[in-house]
Formats: C-alpha cells, structure tokens, sequence
C-alpha cells in the first residue's frame, strides 16, 4: 500500500501536467464488454473536475473516487472494491467537495462538471483520522500475531491516515468466529464490516451464504446459522478482506508475509490459466494467490488453484524407482533407472509403444515425447481424458473461440452439456457477471446450480434436436446479435461425439453463431494439458488404430488412464510427480518436477500461451520433464536435437508458431464450417446419438488430478461438503471457542 | 459439559464487570443482561433487544428441523399480505410476514418461522435472518405470554422511567431480559417508541391467543404505581385500555412528575397564549459596530 502510494504520487505529477488521454485512466468498472473498454472514449463523454486545484478529465459517470485516482491521488479505502456494488459503509474515502457542507463519501459521490475537490485539506485530514479512530474503537489489537499483519489494509492505512493516539477507554467487544469451513479461517472480532465478503459472495460467486446480521455496534458478518460457504471461488473473500478477519485456514500462523518469495505464475488445477503468484518460503509453497488479468482471471482464483498446494509436499516421487523382479520398487540412481527403460525398449517394434500425457504435462514434455516417440517409429500419442479420434487440424474446433473476457459480450448463451462452476469457476464468474448484464443463459444436460438461473432446454441429444427443430430459445439465440455456444469437454469424450458436434454445428450455422467480427463457438476443456497437446498434434497417427496391443507404455504424468490403454504385460514407464495411480503399475518410475518447479508452457482454452515459472526448487532428485525424456532419448540412441529450455522453447515454435507468443491468444481462423461438411461422413458413419444425458467431465471439483488427490485440504474440502456443515457430526458446543472444537473443526 | 464450562466463565467475568458498574447510574446497569433463562455474555447492549446474540443456537424447539407453517387462516393474510406488493418485488413483505409468524408462534421468531418466510418469499434465507436479526423487535427466542417492553430513552428518563422499571421488577421480580417462571411476562427494554409528549411510557405485546387475540399497546403518563396496576390486570386476564393514564390525548394538561401527576399551572407556558419569554434578540438587528478599545 505505501509502495503504491509512492507509484501513485509520482504518476499523478506526470498526468496532472499533461492530462492523459483516458485509456491510460483506470479501468471503469461499468464498461463491461471488452470492445467498449478498450476505446477511448470521445472527449464529449468527459467532464473537467478539479482535484486539489489541478484540473483532470474522467468520463462522464465517474465517481469522486475514480476522478481524485486520475489524478493519482490515493484515497484510502475499505470498503469499496473496483469489482464489486459501491457500499459506501466504512467512510475511509472522505474528501471535501467545494460547496458541500459536509465531508463526501468519494466512492460513492457521482462526479459532476466543474467539482473542486480536495483531499489534501485540514477538514480531510481530520474526517479520515475519525473514521480511522472509530475502526480502530472495536478491533483488537492482535497484529503481531495476525496473519494478515504487515500487508493489512488497516494497519497500513492507519499508520498514513490514522492518529496517533485514540480517545476510546471503555471496553473493546468481542465476536464469536464464525466456521465458514475447511478454507476459510475467521477471526471476527477484526471485522471492521466493510461488506466486500458478503458482496463477493452474492455478486460474483453467487452463493447467497454470507449476511450482515444485527444491529449498530452488535452487527456482525456470518451465516447466522452454521452454514459452510459453498463456492468454489471461496478463497477469494481471503484477498477481499482488508483486515485479518478473512485468513486462510490451512496456512493459518505458519508464515509473516515479509517472509516470502513471490513467484508470478500461472495455475494449472483447471484449463483456464489463472495467472497466480506463488508465495514461497525455501523449499516450501506457503501458498498461492491470484494476480490481476482482465482477460484472463480478473482478480479471482479458484478453490482447487489457491489450496492445493499442500498437495505438493504428500506423495512426491523423489528419487527414481525400478521394479525387480519380486514386484518391489528400488530406489535407483538416475543412470540406472534410464538403463532400466532402455532395457524395456528393447526389441519393441515403433507401432507397439504407446505414450499417453497427463492433465498436468507442460508443452515442452509432450513435444519432446513426441519427437522422442515419432523418432523410435511410434504413433501412438494420447491425452488422457481426451479424444483420442478428435481432429486437431482445425484450431477453432477445440478452442474458446470468443475467448475468454469476450464472452462478456455475449447476448444469449447456450451451454450443452457442461458444468462450467466446476469445470471452470472462474469462467463461470465470468458467465454470471454477462448474466447479470441481461445475458439470456440456456443450458442443455443435467441441471446444475450455476449460481445464476438459466432457462433449461433438456439434458441430452434430443434436446439439441428439439432445439435445431424450433424452440424459443432457439429463436432468442437466432435473433442475438452476439450468440455464444459453450461445449463442455464431457461431450468432446462421448462415444457418439460426432453426431453431437454435427447437431451443434447446424445450430451454429442456422443461429448465426459465427459471424463477420463475432466467433461464438467455445470449447471448455478441464484440463491445464488439453489445448498444448491438440496444438502439438499429441494424438495417434492414422496408423495407431490398427497397431498391435502395445508392449511400452510410458505414461507422461497420466494417472487416468483408462486400463485397456495399458494391457497387463506392458512394460511401464511413468514419469511423474507423485505417487498417484500410475507410479504403482510402472516398471520404471522418473521423478519429475510439478508446476510450481520448473518452467514449462501451458495453453488455456481460449488458446493463450502462458508460462509458468519455477517457485521453489525440485524435490529430491527429480528432474523437469522434457530434461528426462532428452535423457532418456540419449539412452535409446535418438538423441533430441535440443539440450536447453530455449531449444525446446523454438522447437515449441516451429512445431506451433502460437507457442512462442507468451501472454497472447493467437484468435483462430473459423474453418468449422468447411471442416463440418467434410466430416458429416464421419459422423454418418459414427454412433447414432445415445439418449444417455450429456454430463460433466469432472465427477469431483476438489480431486481432479495428482496434486489435488494428495491434497488433505482438498479432502477435507470434500468431507465438508458431503455434510454440509462446517463443522464435524458431533456439534462442539454452542460456543465453539475452546481447543477441542478447533480441532473437530479444522479436521 | 463444554457449553456448562463456557457459561462458568462467562459468568465470572460478568461478575468483575458488575463490580465495575456498581459505580455506574442506574440505567447503565439496568441494561446489563442478567441472564436466568440464558446465558449472559455479560455485555450491556445498545439495541436493548431481548436477544443478545447475532448467531443461531440449537435450542429445544427450535433447531433446524423445527416444523413451522402457518395455519390456514393465516395464510389468508400472507395472500391478503402479498397483494399489498407488486409480485417482482415480493421480498417486500419480509417484516410483515415475520411479524405475522412471531404472533402466531407467541411471540418468537424461530429458524423455521424465517424459512417459511424465506420461501414464501423466493428469498435467501440469509437475507431473511438479516432483517429479524436487525429489527429488535422480533424476538428470536422465547417470550413470555406478555412482553412488558420500558421506554429507557433519555425523554421518558427525565420523566421518570427508572421509576417505572424499578416498580415493575420489584412487582414482577424480573430483570431486563427475564421472563417470569409462570411464563406470562417478559421484562425488556425499549429505544424510543415516539411517545415523548407523554413520557414515561411503555409498551405491552399481547401474544396470549395468536394472531387474533394479539395486540401492541402504548400506556403513557405513567406513575410506577400505573405501571404495576397495568401488569396485575393483565395478569388477571383483563385487557387494559391503551393511553394515556391521565389526558385523552397528548393536550397540555399536566405530566407526571417525580413519579406523580402533577396537573398543569398557570406558571406553565401552553400553546394556547403568548409564551412568556424569555425570547430570541431580533435576527434583524445589525450588530452594533465594535468600540476600538482605548
């Protein structure tokens, strides 16, 4: 905070002088679609007001608030939060406005022409230290052994804007804590009541969990009863929170924010490369948080993403395994454990070897086992959880086509057999931000509470051929000038896909789905690996279908697999981090490093390249995955002609050119329709469409893969859920305070 | 056995904090709870609500699985409640439904009373239990059959209200916040009920025969011996009139003082004639300039 007073005070001389145009203002968070942010907006949508003398100009609509930060002034504030509802209940932003006779509440004082507004003045100084003094009244005094001390909104803010002393001598009261649950750990008592927890809850997450309940200085945040907050995006009430009230309970007392390292990353517990940073301490993940990206996550973080961390430190393969001959694993030294899968290979034929990559794998290590496999004559690539027969030439058939942050441009969409809160709970925040916008919402497949309503047109195939027949909401999507249709990554897996993408694809092009300037095609895929490897062409060769029952599997981090892809008698080699499904079924087991410790490219659904980036060190002796395989291709005499990240990194580029942009989503072009007649035939010749209902691919939100499966956070997490209640059967007494019932709690 | 401990504690801690306030005024520590029924936190409480907590506890009677419905005859003025309000705009008729279930359920609100209203509502039951916990005058545990609410704000103060809960809980042996162990009365303290001009004043909820038998009467121009006569006749049975003791209305016709009523005099300004004075100089006027001193 003080840090970015600093940026800000050196900013404002700068725009004060040359009146910056507005794209370089903050963000308005009434411009909602991503078309109107990004123009500038024409001068006569603009006022002129004055902040501290100096003139500056906002659009017109603008608050108070946002006019003083165009003119990079800081105001201090609580309650009011760029992505939610204006409160106006914690008073921090007074500043004086000429002619008003009182101090204003600048974030919620609409602007108007010609204001004089001043923040630097004696009535300022004076309205902020008696707000500051009456916050401070009812919070305790507990900073040193407060999680959230030295990066608390309170304790900076008081320290700029506070007094040095309060006038208050009666007695501080006290909150009972409310048990939210495995995640969240509160400390009521410190609430100062500025709401944004119970906002987030009912605008963005859309779980109507959180209230404000009493009166004057018995008011207090909570459930009123024992209720566990039931989001997936619960995590972020912790970022919201100002002041220690909000912590996160599986990191609760177990590091001092001055202590760690921050790492920016990205996440890969689902498809939609939420840009976090990693918080690391040593060796350890403290934990994780999400950072700012309009286009990509806004300011939110999953359950799964923020919490899985611990999920690191259980299970790990640390040093290279061989099986003897008594079934038993062996630690080995690395050169032994590569002899050992070279030994495998021997005399295996190219066409009976099978490679399959995992959810979590990173680009360089498929397109390296790819260059590794294809050189050793073998074909036969998978995804796992994939499709094995889905036709990756067409970029726009397997990707967010609107991308992610268009979709708020949307007008109606229709969502066909995915369940995007648990598939993607960001995007699906995104989905309920158009709703609330007025976007028309239908969804075919089983009903799921999405946290917004939806209109629903039927759970499987003959739902959509109903639909292509006539149907209201049909007609509404025909008439929309910004349709969108979402595929869940449960169709793309289904026996009688084809028939389906047929169906959808008639309805794309008889609604007007694609059209000039508009793409509303997306796929939604629930996995971080999916679009990497559909770019990198990791699917079996035409010849795969009719190879023979593999000898050589090596699984690249895939834990699940399906077991008829690997026959009984199959040499096994599983690289990977953790001591999941699959490590126990190989001959060989090679360490490897997870995503917090290596750097690897990662392409999220709507098709943008991102890298993660190494936090914390590898763990014991494992190695990152394509520095295996390279090793590995050494061993079986087909060198890889690449030895460096940066090699692999332009390999990545030759291979598909869009995996050198970082940071970028290369839009595809819309073949579809070309693409669609010439696979009508396949589809012909494809399964007729069951009436089974489509369903989502993921069974378990919090154990998805790997990590979140040797998470004890995530288990809990499941545990609570199933109960619906926060704390464990037997009900720890009505006060819930003492020793004993933090630890029923916290199990 | 760890609830009985918690209790324990809080009762030794209340006991320091009586000890504090035995220096305090009367007031002060008559709106400090001393729990019988439940458990005292020890707090005094500024909403003088009779509850005292801001959280649900499982009680019997009402826990979640509590059944609660309301009968026919009053879902015929939830319908006639309804009509009152545009059908988008249903959540307006949250206070007038629970205040429909507190008289029905005599005189409490449970978990299950604000999930009716909840669904009837289309609500979320969040929103619900932010407003009946706002509202002191919804009663979020049990009430006795009579609930005696003492006007405590600084109007009727001056007039006397001590006065009158002093007699009242010497007649009835209740503190703020007790019910009597017959169950018919329940002793609480009230913010301003606007009855000024005819302080001190309190008011008594009727939730002796449900929504029909119920009545919120106003007494006003008490003296402590009014306010005990009001509470034996409901004890009796009887319905006392609503009012004011000794005027019809709120004329200038006297107040109650020190505890009696004292008709008005001649000395006493009235609307009626010129007020005495003394009166405000003439806004008009313009100062007269300053001497310079010598």
């Amino acid at each position: 905070m003080l840090s970015k007073l600093a940026r800000t005070a050196s900013r404002s001389r700068v725009q004060q002088n040359l009146l910056l145009p507005s794209i370089l203002l903050p963000q308005q968070p009434f411009q909602s679609s991503a078309v109107t942010s990004q123009q500038a907006a024409p001068a006569e949508d603009h006022i002129e007001v004055k902040v501290n003398g100096s003139p500056v100009q906002i659009p017109k609509g603008s608050t108070v608030m946002q006019a003083c930060d165009a003119a990079g002034i800081d105001i201090p504030r609580f309650c009011y939060h760029p992505k939610l509802s204006i409160a106006g209940n914690c008073r921090m932003c007074l500043v004086e406005v000429e002619k008003s006779p009182k101090p204003v509440a600048s974030c919620a004082m609409p602007a108007a022409p010609n204001m004089n507004i001043k923040t630097d003045t004696d009535l300022v100084k004076k309205a902020r230290e008696g707000v500051m003094e009456f916050l401070l009244i009812n919070h305790p005094l507990d900073c040193p052994i407060c999680d959230q001390g030295g990066e608390c909104d309170l304790q900076e803010q008081s320290m700029h804007f506070g007094s040095d002393r309060s006038r208050f001598t009666e007695m501080k009261r006290s909150v009972h804590d409310k048990n939210l649950g495995p995640l969240v750990k509160t400390v009521m008592t410190r609430c100062i009541h500025c709401t944004r927890c119970v906002r987030f809850a009912t605008e963005v997450a859309g779980v109507q969990d959180l209230g404000m309940v009493g009166r004057g200085k018995d008011s207090e945040i909570g459930t009123y009863i024992d209720k566990l907050l039931t989001s997936e995006l619960s995590g972020n009430v912790i970022d919201l929170c100002p002041v220690g009230a909000l912590t996160s309970k599986p990191a609760a007392f177990t590091y001092r924010n001055w202590e760690l390292k921050n790492t920016e990353t990205i996440d890969v517990s689902d498809a939609q490369g939420t840009n976090t940073r990693v918080d690391s301490r040593g060796v350890e993940v403290m934990r994780i948080l999400p950072r700012l990206n309009e286009d990509v996550n806004e300011e939110w973080l999953s359950d799964k993403g923020r919490f899985q961390y611990d999920g690191l430190k259980q299970q790990r393969l640390n040093v290279p395994l061989v099986k003897g001959p008594d079934g038993a694993f062996a630690p080995k030294r690395w050169p032994e454990a590569l002899e050992a899968v070279a030994q495998g290979l021997q005399g295996i034929a190219g066409n009976e070897m099978r490679a399959i990559a995992g959810k979590l794998s990173d680009a360089e290590s498929m397109v390296a086992l790819k260059d590794l496999m294809n050189k050793l004559g073998c074909g036969n690539l998978t995804s796992e959880g994939g499709f094995p027969d889905l036709d990756a030439d067409v970029r726009s058939n397997y990707v967010a086509n609107t991308t992610i942050r268009g979709i708020e441009g949307a007008d109606v969409i229709l969502l066909i057999g995915t369940n995007p809160r648990i598939e993607a709970p960001v995007y699906n925040a995104r989905i309920r931000k158009t709703w609330l916008e007025g976007t028309q919402i239908g969804l075919v497949g089983p009903e799921y509470d999405l946290t917004y309503p939806y209109t629903h047109l039927g759970e499987g195939p003959d739902a959509l051929a109903a639909m292509l027949g006539g149907s209201d909401f049909f007609q509404k999507l025909q008439e929309a000038q910004h349709p969108a249709v979402v595929l869940g990554p449960g169709i793309l897996s289904r026996p009688d896909r084809d028939t389906i993408l047929q169906q959808v694809h008639e309805l794309v092009e008889k609604a007007g789905v694609v059209k000039e300037d508009w793409n509303g095609y997306n796929i939604l895929h629930d996995a971080a690996s999916r679009v990497a490897a559909l770019d990198l062409g990791f699917l079996p060769s035409a010849r795969a279908q009719s190879a023979p029952k593999p000898k050589f599997v090596y699984l690249l981090g895939s834990d699940d697999y399906s077991e008829e892809d690997i026959p009984e008698d199959a040499f096994v080699v599983y690289q990977g981090t953790h001591g999941d499904r699959g490590a126990p079924r190989a001959n060989v087991i090679l360490p490897a490093a997870a995503y917090v410790e290596k750097e690897g490219t990662f392409v999220n659904f709507e098709g943008r390249t991102q890298r993660t980036k190494a936090a914390v060190p590898m763990v014991g002796d494992s190695r990152e995955d394509w520095r295996i395989i390279r090793a590995v291709s050494e061993v079986v005499g087909r060198p890889l002609p690449y030895d460096t990240t940066d090699g692999v990194q332009k390999r990545l580029a030759d291979v598909a050119p869009h995996l050198g942009k970082v940071d970028a989503v290369e839009s595809p072009i819309w073949l579809n329709g070309e693409y669609n007649k010439a696979f009508a035939e396949r589809a012909a010749k494809a399964a007729e469409a069951f009436q089974q209902p489509f369903s989502s691919s993921i069974k378990e939100f919090f154990m998805t893969d790997a990590i979140s499966r040797s998470s004890q956070v995530m288990a809990r997490c499941i545990q609570s859920r199933k109960t619906g209640h926060p704390k464990s059967a037997t009900h720890p007494g009505a006060f819930g305070q003492d020793a004993a019932a933090h630890a029923a709690a916290d199990m | 056995m760890l609830r009985s401990s918690a209790w324990k504690l809080c009762r030794v801690g209340q006991k320091s904090l009586q000890r504090q306030l035995e220096a305090c005024s009367v007031t002060t520590r008559a709106a400090v709870f001393v729990g019988a029924d439940y458990p005292s936190t020890g707090r005094g409480f500024a909403a003088n609500s009779h509850d005292v907590f801001g959280q649900h506890r499982d009680e019997k009677g009402n826990t979640i699985s509590t059944p609660f419905d309301f009968t026919d005859a009053n879902y015929d003025a939830v319908a006639d409640i309804l009509l009152r309000y545009p059908s988008n705009y249903k959540q307006s008729a949250c206070i007038p439904l629970l205040d429909l279930a507190q008289q029905q359920n005599n005189g409490h609100l449970t978990l299950a009373a604000m999930r009716r209203v909840a669904m009837l509502l289309d609500m979320p039951e969040i929103r619900v239990y932010e407003v009946a916990t706002f509202y002191t005058m919804f009663n979020r545990s049990p009430v006795g059959r009579y609930h005696v609410m003492v006007c405590g704000t600084t109007p009727c103060q001056i007039q006397g209200s001590d006065g009158i809960y002093e007699a009242i809980s010497n007649h009835l042996g209740l503190h703020y916040g007790q019910t009597s162990p017959d169950g018919l009365f329940t002793l609480s303290e009230m913010e301003c009920m606007g009855a000024c001009v005819n302080a001190p004043m309190i008011a008594i909820a009727d939730y002796s025969n449900g929504v029909e038998g119920y009545s919120y009467k106003y007494f006003e121009d008490l003296t402590p011996a009014d306010a005990v006569e009001i509470v034996k006749r409901y004890k009796d049975g009887e319905k006392p009139e609503m009012g004011s003791r000794y005027r019809s209305k709120a004329e200038p016709a006297g107040a109650v003082m020190n505890g009696k009523w004292t008709p008005a005099q001649k000395t006493m300004p009235t609307l009626t004639e010129a007020p005495p004075g003394p009166f405000c100089r003439d806004l008009g006027e313009m100062p007269a300039p300053e001497q310079p001193k010598a």
